[in-house]
């Protein structure tokens, strides 16, 4: 059977009364967004399957007991969608109040501070965030007394194991999407999957070796997807420590890697003329926004020599 | 530089433990010594990544050899099974009964849930540390241990052994727990009218003969006279109802895999029996164990799946011990494998081993852990009938259920109908603890109520009744005329759940009750998805200040903030867990009991 012969078939189906129409195959997300209305998203990614696991793209649907996430779902001929509900709403905002009040979330994508003001979010409504003690190793079905005076918080020191990443959990949402970007999704490595259980979850290696010790391959591409600047490249996250990261003095040139001959897309971001980061654009046919070790972080080389 | 676990190298007692599950590895690249072709064949593939399924069954072996899993034994059955190992770990470390970076550890689990704290589970607990002193014994709080019937529980784990249960246990028994067998409890009521357990306590749980004395296996034979068609329609005929919490008609299901497309299908019987308070499947699977295995057959060749699983919670040593011996004995009699009972029908049924997670009982989080990943549940749709376990149509039932259809099928669908109420049929166990005379399994046809329930088991004054265990909610003495039907206590607002019928006399403070399900909540979600993960933490809190006079701002705002976090569990957790994690405390709220916040 050819492309030709295929039936192209369209799925007609409502957001919030207005009729939308589109390809089979397309998820309520995409009818949302054909509908006009923008829902936040943190587990699913541009390049990702999403894992349903966040919950803040959650939408009525008629006829469905509980919400359902508007990411994975996928469309069905005649469902009606309702995004402005007080219930979905409350989901929403409910489920950003509870990220924010357990992860810090000043180092996320842009969109997330003006999803949290859209939706009224106040995450300190739990209380200040507990006092900073050390992650216990798992124990599930295990936990100590809670402190009630204050909100308990995924806080664990910043792992800074190399030159290269750093791997800063307390701003860790558990999206899943570094785990499925070094696993099946991208990377094919599995150097990390999620230890622990509940709230006591964490992205670990085995045994919470360090990163050098583990199987990963620095590609990267756990940074690339990472939603909240939990993952960073290590010159980002110094500058930042120092408060030397600016990213609206940056420039973007977009070049093509040098190493090999698959040709990769890369960004270089710059600021004061120096590379600070280097990335991939998501929408790249080959790419998409991964890399290789050399790629990403090999490019020292570049301008050695001139200002020493 | 270089991956640090391939430093770490099993024991001799790991390795033959796994081995003896796994059997020899194969080549220098699954675990064994590296040689003869080793460097010029390739292995993996397919064939390598189709294991994983052997992870829990690996672990189980290393935990119980020598109480623990070690790096070495990580590595190997990394190896083994060609899993990551860091997935491993994150499996390893996602089930509580398994002990991960030590070894040789005595374990005794001690249940302080809300049934053993009404028999002096927490004196228990007080005790316990100068009790056991420091000989290498350690000691665990544990979720209900399904023993509820003879309270305050324990249960033992020691290397080499394994597990044992005990109860009821004091501070001088819980040090000599033995691995002599516990009867799987009283049945109170006289068995010769009784259907789903009329062989409990009666017929010989190790014995076919006993079974087939009892008219074991006269049911397969009718449904083979009947064919699968049949069966399904008799099912549907009789309109027999899950009784895991849902409620799903289980002729839909039946017929939804049968006529799901594909020559490969899976049937599972879900004894992953953890709600707080619930002990029916137990005392089923311990006490009848031919029975389940006659269903199951029955159920794969209707169903058409060839293979079948039996998940047994982990705490349920005994009850894994007949199902398994059960098994041989029906296969050597010719009635599981090739051409069962002479029908042309090939079906193969083995047990797998929960190992500490409640939310495995969630259908795809069961799937999930025989899957030998984490017991994270699946987003639905799709639904099981289509994609379920291996991605594959599956079929899954809770124990009782399939107890009752081969009890529909015995007796006919029609027949079956007409017991209970129009829209409850059939026969239902009940769990009843706590503050009665004669806690036990009671089977009363739907329909009865609550109150004639009590009575048969023997309760005093009431202060409140929660109706299907921590997932469940509360009625108070009022609610004693409600019938026991589905559609009656949906009515009023509450559940019938996993069956569990959890007792409370009139003078229980309830603060310690709610906050001990607010930290079972917390404790057994899985992690994964936001509103359940971070809304049973903040759940605890609340609840925690409220109970404690210290609120965050008023308290009317702490109300307000236990109810946005019920809202949200409610509405948007990907699964029934968190869906339920704020029912029973809201309800106890809504009924005004004693203790609960105002």
């Amino acid at each position: 059977m050819t492309t030709t012969d295929r039936q192209r078939v369209t799925i007609s189906a409502s957001v919030d009364g207005k009729t939308v129409e589109l390809p089979e195959g397309s998820s309520v997300l995409d009818a949302c967004r054909s509908a006009g209305v923008g829902l936040p998203t943190l587990c699913y990614g541009p390049t990702m399957t999403p894992a349903s696991a966040c919950r803040v793209c959650v939408v009525e649907l008629e006829g469905s007991r509980a919400l359902i996430p508007s990411c994975s779902r996928e469309l069905e001929e005649g469902m009606e969608i309702r995004t402005g509900t007080d219930r979905a709403e409350h989901s929403r905002r409910l489920v950003l109040e509870l990220l924010g009040s357990a992860s810090e979330l000043d180092r996320s994508e842009e969109q997330l501070a003006g999803w949290m003001t859209m939706a009224g979010a106040r995450s300190e409504r739990f209380g200040p965030p507990a006092v900073e003690a050390p992650r216990q190793p798992p124990s599930p079905g295990h936990h100590g007394s809670p402190e009630l005076a204050a909100a308990a918080t995924v806080y664990e020191p910043a792992k800074v194991e190399d030159e290269l990443y750093v791997r800063d959990y307390s701003r860790c949402i558990l999206c899943y999407r570094c785990v499925d970007a070094c696993g099946v999704e991208h990377q094919n490595t599995f150097a990390i999957a999620v230890a622990g259980r509940g709230f006591d979850s964490r992205i670990s290696t085995e045994f919470d070796f360090a990163l050098p010790d583990s199987a990963c391959v620095y590609c990267g591409n756990c940074i690339a997807v990472c939603p909240t600047g939990a993952l960073v490249g290590k010159i980002e996250y110094d500058m930042r420590e120092q408060g030397a990261w600016d990213e609206s003095s940056q420039e973007i040139t977009r070049t093509v890697c040098s190493y090999c001959g698959v040709g990769c897309n890369l960004d270089l971001h710059t600021q004061d003329n120096r590379i600070v980061k280097v990335t991939s654009p998501h929408d790249h046919d080959v790419t998409l926004g991964n890399l290789c070790i050399k790629g990403r972080f090999g490019w020292s080389y570049v301008g050695s020599g001139v200002d020493g | 530089m270089d991956i640090r676990n391939l430093l770490y190298r099993p024991t001799e007692a790991e390795k033959s433990a796994v081995d003896e599950v796994l059997g020899p590895p194969d080549s220098g690249w699954d675990g064994g010594s590296f040689g003869g072709l080793d460097g010029r064949v390739a292995y993996g593939g397919h064939a390598a990544r189709e294991k994983r399924h052997m992870l829990l069954p690996a672990l189980h072996a290393v935990q119980d050899a020598v109480g623990g899993v070690s790096r070495g034994a990580l590595g190997y059955i990394s190896d083994r099974l060609t899993v990551p190992p860091a997935e491993a770990y994150g499996v390893a470390t996602f089930y509580a009964l398994y002990g991960v970076d030590e070894t040789g550890i005595t374990t005794i689990h001690v249940c302080d849930d809300i049934i053993c704290t009404q028999y002096g589970a927490e004196a228990l607990c007080d005790s316990l540390d100068d009790a056991l002193g420091s000989n290498g014994v350690r000691w665990e709080r544990s979720p209900c241990l399904g023993q509820c019937d003879r309270a305050p529980a324990a249960m033992l784990h020691q290397p080499g052994k394994g597990y044992a249960n005990a109860a009821p246990v004091d501070t001088r028994s819980v040090r000599a727990i033995g691995f002599d067998e516990l009867d799987p409890g009283v049945v109170h009521q006289d068995r010769s009218e009784l259907a789903l357990l009329r062989r409990v306590g009666d017929v010989d749980p190790e014995s076919l003969e006993s079974y087939r004395a009892s008219g074991g296996y006269e049911t397969l034979s009718r449904a083979v006279d009947l064919g699968p068609m049949g069966v399904i329609e008799e099912l549907e005929r009789s309109n027999l109802r899950g009784r895991g919490g849902a409620a799903f008609p289980i002729g839909v299901k039946w017929r939804g895999v049968a006529e799901a497309p594909g020559p490969i299908k899976y049937v599972i019987a879900n004894g992953d029996e953890s709600e707080p308070g619930t002990f029916k499947d137990r005392l089923l699977m311990e006490g009848d164990p031919f029975a389940v295995v006659e269903a199951m057959t029955i159920y794969g060749f209707a169903t058409g799946a060839t293979h079948g699983y039996v998940y047994v919670r982990g705490e349920y040593p005994t009850a894994e011990r007949r199902l398994t011996r059960a098994i041989s004995q029906a296969r050597e009699a010719g009635l599981l494998g090739a051409d069962v009972a002479g029908s042309g029908f090939d079906f193969k049924l083995e047990v797998r081993r929960g190992a500490g997670a409640y939310i495995c009982g969630e259908e795809t989080a069961l799937f999930a852990s025989i899957e030998g990943h984490r017991g994270e549940p699946r987003q639905k749709p799709p639904f099981p009938t289509q994609h379920g376990l291996f991605g594959k149509p599956t079929g899954i039932n809770n124990i009782e259920t399939l107890l009752a259809a081969l009890y529909a099928l015995q007796i006919g669908g029609v027949p079956f109908s007409a017991l209970g109420t129009e829209q409850s049929s059939g026969p239902k166990l009940f769990c009843v603890s706590g503050a009665v005379d004669r806690p036990g399994v009671y089977e009363v046809p739907f329909g009865a109520t609550l109150g004639e329930l009590l009575e048969l088991s023997g309760a005093g004054k009431i202060g409140a009744v929660l109706l299907g265990g921590a997932a469940g909610s509360f009625v108070g003495p009022e609610a004693m005329s409600m019938p026991l039907t589905f559609e009656a206590t949906r009515a009023a607002g509450a559940t019938l759940g996993s069956g569990a019928v959890i007792v409370f006399d009139d003078d229980t403070d309830f603060g310690p009750v709610l906050a001990r399900i607010a930290r079972f909540f917390r404790d057994e979600s899985c992690g994964q998805c936001v509103p359940c993960r971070i809304g049973t933490v903040r759940q605890e809190e609340a609840l925690g200040r409220l109970s404690g006079g210290r609120p965050l701002g008023s308290r009317q705002e702490e109300r307000k903030r236990l109810d946005d976090l019920a809202r949200v569990m409610t509405d948007a957790s990907i699964c029934g867990l968190g869906q339920t994690a704020a029912s029973a405390i809201q309800s106890a709220i809504r009924l005004g009991l004693p203790g609960a916040p105002q």
